[in-house]
């Protein structure tokens, strides 16, 4: 009998080498192994991470290059041999062993695009469930847990759901934003490669939910690898009947597609996503009326992040009391967190909220990449505030970031060592909006231009008190003038930076 | 406004047989466009507009909009660099620095010799292993100028 080997596809484990892999053990094991490709387990130092089935589970080898390949296989590796670059069970590694995974729970142990793997692993029990429940009892269930968005802004998806159930009309959407293109923020891009069928059987619920019968999954084209996924897992869903007219017999019909998105970030914003979904430039709407009342085509429309999404089939399978026992306070539930930059253990921590930023950055991800000292974090993407180390106590939750004047965003937190530029980051954030404003509101367009030209002109010394007062007064503008959180919040690493690093900010010999 | 090529022709016609009656289909066209001939020539935008009974405006307006649409072909190889701060912090910067040299042309750019268009990108969700690049639509981990050099000799060689 032929062992079974798994090899992730994700696009990090592939991007170090995962497919090489794959073809030599193919070439030096053929006829003994039996491959299949997962997503990732989340600790991506240790990619490509090889997995082999025993009768007493899997035991995991990385990272594995293709050149050690052979000399592995020679050292007993198909036979889950001792070897240096062997981790014994991947579930029992310390990185893993004290996470709480609900949301990523079968991610790189599945099959992602097969229904019967998704369905052994417990796959489709939250459907079977929502399928015996009224509408709004499914809507109370998901109000009941807690569950807030995941894409940052935290607003109950419960109460969101509500809005839509009330609106009477025949036509409703359910869409899902996956262009959050957050930069150091994977969690999406991981649970759409390693097991895509959460989401969909997500995206399912929310449906039956609200009584749509239509849904899309905004992609974002930088993430091809996860557009194909996705798609194939949709296609199987169709084919063993959990897609389409007549979802497992119910007589009830949700279909859903994805559309692939076009490189602006500003299309993570819902309105703006919106406008591109219905083949628009992505400009924001202003809001009043809101999509769940007049969203995609001027229908009630559902819109949540990936993560929100993906973490409704576990809370309709296990109850909101389940769910709800995670967490603290106002943050019910659990956050993926994604470590990322200069991190010598980088990868996906799913825990309930509460954990510190500390113990994410020390105790799971092992200090800096590059053995300095952590000079300071961003979480929650370009548009989060930058930490410095005397708040790393602070507490992972919406709450508790949010009292420090930070967010928490989409859970990615990016290390930086003692040799980053604060001023270079501050002017990089103004450039990045700059460059993906949508150009509809004055604030955000010529704001984040100025920003930087004033960053610079206090770099060369230019009137340095005035650059400095103009600076905030341009900050204040942005904070409160912009339509949308683009331009409303590239205000939040710049002020951070400046108010833990002002000295980045002394006039420079050279302009930088 | 220069006619379409055959090839472009088809390529119009196809999508807009394939996805033109789907609702909100404009972008849905232009990707398949661009998927199936690597750019949206210009001449072609006049074809979509009637088909889609859109003015020649709104499907310019949507298409400049967007960062990922191209009306001119790219060159044979497409390098793709990450200029996100997870990236950054790893040497992104530096890295930039070095490409934009070693190709000697800025972001959007094609090198004087025609056969590398440098492109900037910002996350490809690759950020815990970066600094991270695309080339020909292959992703890379760990790119150093130098490993970024030998790279691109395997697929240029000089």
């Amino acid at each position: 009998m032929s062992i079974t080997v798994y090899v992730p596809k994700d696009s990090t484990a592939v991007s170090l080498g995962a497919d090489d892999v794959v073809s030599e053990l193919l070439q030096h094991a053929a006829g003994q192994i039996e491959i299949i490709r997962t997503g990732s387990r989340g600790m991506l130092w240790l990619e490509p991470l090889v997995e082999i089935a025993t009768p007493a589970g899997r035991i995991a080898y990385g990272p594995v290059q293709a050149h050690e390949v052979k000399e592995l296989i020679a050292a007993g590796m198909l036979q889950a041999a001792k070897h240096p670059k062997c981790i014994g069970k991947p579930e029992e590694h310390p990185f893993l062993k004290t996470q709480q995974r609900l949301t990523f729970k079968r991610v790189g142990i599945v099959d992602p695009t097969s229904v019967a793997d998704y369905q052994k692993h417990g796959g489709y029990l939250g459907l079977k469930q929502a399928l015996t429940m009224q509408p709004a009892q499914i809507v109370q269930c998901v109000t009941d847990s807690g569950l807030r968005g995941r894409g940052g802004a935290a607003f109950p998806t419960g109460i969101k759901w509500k809005t839509v159930l009330e609106q009477n009309q025949p036509q409703k959407y359910v869409t899902c934003n996956a262009d959050e293109g957050d930069s150091g923020t994977f969690a999406d891009r991981m649970l759409m490669e390693g097991d895509p069928l959460t989401l969909i059987e997500g995206m399912t619920i929310a449906a039956l939910a609200v009584e749509a019968t239509q849904g899309y999954i905004y992609l974002r084209v930088e993430y091809p690898e996860s557009i194909v996924t996705v798609r194939e897992a949709i296609a199987a869903a169709y084919k063993a009947g959990f897609l389409g007219d007549n979802i497992q017999g119910s007589g009830k019909r949700f279909d859903l597609d994805v559309r692939v998105a076009a490189g602006a970030y500003v299309c993570g914003e819902e309105t703006s996503m919106l406008q591109s979904l219905e083949g628009l430039r992505g400009e924001v709407r202003v809001r009043p009326p809101l999509p769940a009342i007049k969203g995609l085509f001027g229908k009630p429309t559902i819109v949540n992040n990936v993560i929100s999404l993906a973490s409704v089939p576990i809370i309709l399978e296990k109850g909101a009391e389940f769910y709800k026992n995670y967490g603290v306070g106002r943050s019910m539930g659990t956050i993926p967190l994604q470590l990322a930059g200069n991190i010598k253990h980088g990868g996906l921590v799913e825990r309930a909220f509460g954990l510190t930023l500390k113990e994410a950055i020390y105790d799971y991800g092992g200090g800096s990449a590059s053995g300095r000292p952590i000079r300071c974090v961003q979480v929650g993407g370009p548009l989060g505030a930058y930490i410095p180390p005397e708040q790393f106590e602070t507490a992972i939750d919406y709450e508790a970031l949010s009292a420090t004047g930070a967010l928490l965003g989409h859970g990615g937190i990016v290390v930086f060592d003692d040799t980053v530029d604060m001023a270079k980051m501050a002017r990089y954030a103004f450039e990045f909006c700059a460059v993906e404003s949508c150009g509809k509101c004055t604030p955000c367009r010529i704001g984040s231009t100025r920003g930087a030209n004033v960053i610079d002109a206090m770099l060369n010394g230019q009137d340095y008190a005035a650059q400095r007062q103009l600076l905030d007064e341009l900050l204040e503008t942005m904070l409160q003038g912009s339509l949308c959180g683009l331009g409303g919040m590239t205000p939040f690493p710049v002020s951070s930076a400046l108010k833990y690093f002002p000295e980045d900010f002394k006039p420079r010999q050279r302009p930088q | 406004m220069s006619a379409l090529e055959p090839h472009e022709r088809s390529a119009v016609q196809n999508a807009l047989d394939q996805y033109g009656d789907q609702p909100g289909p404009l972008l849905v066209v232009l990707h398949a466009i661009q998927d199936a001939i690597g750019y949206i020539p210009e001449a072609g935008i006049a074809a979509v507009a009637a088909h889609l009974n859109l003015s020649r405006a709104e499907v310019h307006g949507t298409m400049s909009f967007y960062h990922h649409f191209r009306h001119h072909p790219s060159a044979r190889t497409v390098v793709q660099v990450c200029r996100a701060e997870a990236c950054q912090a790893r040497g992104g910067q530096a890295l930039e620095e070095h490409d934009k040299q070693r190709l000697d042309c800025d972001f959007h750019h094609t090198s004087a010799d025609g056969k590398v268009s440098l492109e900037a990108i910002y996350c490809m969700g690759n950020c815990a292993t970066g600094p991270s690049i695309r080339l020909n639509g292959k992703l890379y981990s760990h790119v150093t100028p130098e490993r970024f050099n030998s790279l691109l000799a395997q697929k240029v060689g000089s």
